[in-house]
């Protein structure tokens, strides 16, 4: 009956994950230990990730709501350095142009706003005075705060309209009609003020008056300085290279053209270095974590030199045992990995939460995540491993 | 020994000597490399026929250890010949090795090597773990073998929570698990006070009376002397082989 070939012996995937988790259980403060290497690079990197493509998907919100269309033509500077104007009827032949579809402007002012008369003139305080057009808020899609925006009506009157800096600069909060500011030698009462204009920012550190009460009161020429337009999204490069010539016939070059969605988008952009960099610091406290997990390994793997016997007396061939250590190593990375993912979500979510923003975690980022995590796991885990495999089975029995 | 009426019958296979014999040994010899060198086997030559309860005794040092490791594929010989269930073991490599301890070899350990924290039933499982089989199909065969060994009611016993003779008989349970060819024990009552290694030894007569090929290293000639065959073994080399008990 001396038998046939016995057939090989077999370890099976999911028994090489049990004896894995059996071997970890046995020692789990250390396991946790080890393990929390990789959960705070794996945390680090999932935030930073987190964090940015938050910060990101706030930006592309507000784009979404506020439109990428709106161009903006600045009269510019002369050849000469001075600040050169827009002619008269430029907004005029703006709107005629065929994409256009909303048009508006301010010009600039030459007068100087006060909280009240007792103020020193020479004290300036750097808010521009501005004549508005009235369908400057909805081309700009500008929101009142409080009070009301300067329209026909108001226009006329010696009303006006705070940018959110320059409210809070001459610290007024009211717009029930109560409080005035010194404006050109005029009192101008307070009708509203505005919610910070992410698209026209200057607009912030402002004050807004009607148009007809600027040309009335305060020998306003009616020359726009900045333009606000927009156009069909998909003719916004078409108009783009038609403006200068447009609102400035003679002298196009004096011109500027911006969008101020791209500066807007720019500025989320701007945070790439500082992300890179600190996705490298997450990356040397992963390194930090694997040796981590490796040094566990070493030791456990001469402290089990008997349990490696007994299992090569079992069956085990080389390659089994080698699997084991290995299989032990990636679960030892991978829980740190999960801890590391869950922790970097939760501190995605809770900065996303402080700051309003909708959290956003890329699907790509977890994929990232399990791969590096079962790339260090086997790295940390292949010397030992090697090293319990090559371990002659009667060595490792005799060791106790 | 009545297994003396099949020894002559012939086998085919190129591998296989006699076929009645789990164990022939031809000359081997094992040399530690040192300084000096430890000729710890010098020329052993024996033959263990399927179903014999066979004891191997000699001082320390003698190389009964030597012996059973190379009986178990464990160690390889220097020279000489091994067969052990018909397979020359010289001739063949890690994973067929590993594939014969696997399914014909079982080993039984002075000091258990029980696994803590696990359930005698999943130790005893563990001795098919690398069989291949499904973890309920080990569990319901370690589960027959912990009652065959008489520790049916302690399967999800931890073995800090047995004593130490029931320790031993759950490490036996899983060397008998698979159903071995050969079941080798190295000291098994070693470390036992006399009544515990007395239960392993009746275990051991129990399952050489259940047709179980049985090799037992001991250097106490009490349990020796309880055996049917031993062997007398002294500085690398047999010195006598004789039925013990009649
Ligand atoms: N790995 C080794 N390297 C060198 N010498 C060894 C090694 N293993 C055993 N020896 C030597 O080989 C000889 C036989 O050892 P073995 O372990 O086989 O003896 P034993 O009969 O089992 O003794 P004991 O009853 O004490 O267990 C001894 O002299 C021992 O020192
Ligand atoms: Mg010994």
């Amino acid at each position: 009956m001396s038998g046939p070939e016995p057939a090989p012996s077999r370890l099976r995937p999911r028994d090489v994950v049990r004896v894995g988790v059996t071997g970890l259980r046995a020692r789990p403060a250390r396991a946790v230990l080890s393990a929390l290497g990789i959960a705070v690079g794996i945390a680090a990197m999932v935030a930073v990730v987190g964090i940015s493509a938050s910060s990101r998907a706030q930006v592309d919100e507000q784009l979404d709501a506020l439109g990428t269309n709106l161009l903006t033509v600045a009269a510019g500077q002369t050849i000469g350095g001075e600040d050169a104007a827009l002619p008269a009827g430029s907004v005029d032949m703006v709107a005629r142009l065929g994409p256009v579809t909303a048009v508006s402007a301010v010009g600039e002012v030459d007068a100087s706003v006060y909280r009240n008369d007792e103020i020193d003139a020479t004290q300036t305080n750097g808010l521009a005075v501005l004549a508005a057009g009235t369908d400057l808020l909805d081309t700009v899609s500008g929101v009142v705060d409080n009070g009301r925006w300067l329209d026909d009506a108001l226009g006329a009157y010696p009303a006006v309209v705070l940018g959110a800096n320059a409210a809070e600069r001459m610290g007024i909060d009211e717009v029930d009609g109560s409080v005035a500011v010194w404006l050109g030698g005029e009192w101008f009462t307070v009708a509203g003020i505005l919610d910070p204009v992410p698209l026209a920012p200057e607009l912030d550190s402002s004050v807004l008056i009607g148009w007809p009460v600027a040309e009335a009161l305060l020998g306003f020429d009616g020359a726009p300085t900045t333009i606000y337009e927009r156009s069909a999204e998909s003719q916004v490069d078409a108009v783009r290279a038609v403006l200068p010539a447009t609102v400035n016939p003679e002298n196009p070059e004096e011109v500027t053209v911006s969008r101020p969605s791209d500066a807007l988008a720019a500025r989320a952009a701007t945070d790439e270095t500082l992300t890179t960099l600190l996705l490298a610091l997450g990356g040397v406290a992963l390194l930090v974590g694997g040796i981590g997990v490796a040094n566990t390994m070493v030791i456990a793997v001469l402290e089990r030199r008997s349990e490696i016997g007994l299992r090569r007396a079992l069956g085990a061939t080389r390659a089994h045992v080698r699997r084991q250590f290995l299989g032990e190593s990636v679960l030892l990375a991978a829980l740190g990995g999960v801890g590391g993912a869950v922790l970097g979500g939760a501190v995605t979510a809770a900065f996303a939460a402080s700051r309003g923003w909708p959290p956003a975690l890329p699907s790509w980022v977890l994929a990232g995540a399990a791969g590096a995590t079962i790339v260090v796991g086997a790295l940390a885990g292949a010397y030992p491993a090697a090293r319990a495999a090559r371990m002659p089975p009667t060595a490792a029995l005799s060791a106790v | 020994m009545n297994a003396d009426t099949l020894t002559m019958t012939s086998s085919p296979g190129a591998d296989a000597g006699d076929a009645s014999a789990v164990v022939e040994l031809e000359n081997v010899t094992r040399v530690y490399p040192g300084r000096p060198p430890v000729r710890a086997l010098r020329g052993v030559s024996l033959r263990i026929r399927r179903g014999e309860l066979i004891g191997i005794v000699g001082p320390s040092g003698s190389g009964k250890s030597t012996l059973l490791n190379i009986l178990g594929t464990l160690d390889r010989a220097d020279t000489g010949t091994v067969r052990i269930d018909g397979h020359d073991v010289g001739a063949m490599n890690d994973r067929r090795l590993s594939a014969l301890r696997a399914h014909r070899i079982g080993f039984v350990f002075q000091q258990f090597f029980l696994t803590p924290g696990v359930s005698a039933l999943d130790n005893v499982a563990d001795g098919l773990l690398y069989t291949g089989t499904p973890l309920a199909g080990r569990r319901r065969r370690a589960r027959a073998t912990l009652e065959r060994v008489g520790l049916g009611d302690r399967t999800h016993h931890r073995p800090h929570e047995l004593s130490g003779g029931q320790r031993q008989r759950v490490a036996v349970a899983r060397a008998l698990a698979g159903a071995p060819s050969l079941l080798l024990a190295d000291e098994p009552t070693g470390a036992l006070d006399s009544a515990s290694g007395a239960g392993v030894l009746a275990l051991l007569h129990g399952l050489h009376a259940g047709g179980t090929t049985v090799v037992v290293i001991t250097h106490d000639h009490e349990v020796a002397g309880s055996l049917p065959r031993r062997v007398d073994i002294r500085d690398g080399s047999i010195e006598s082989d004789r039925a013990g008990r009649p």
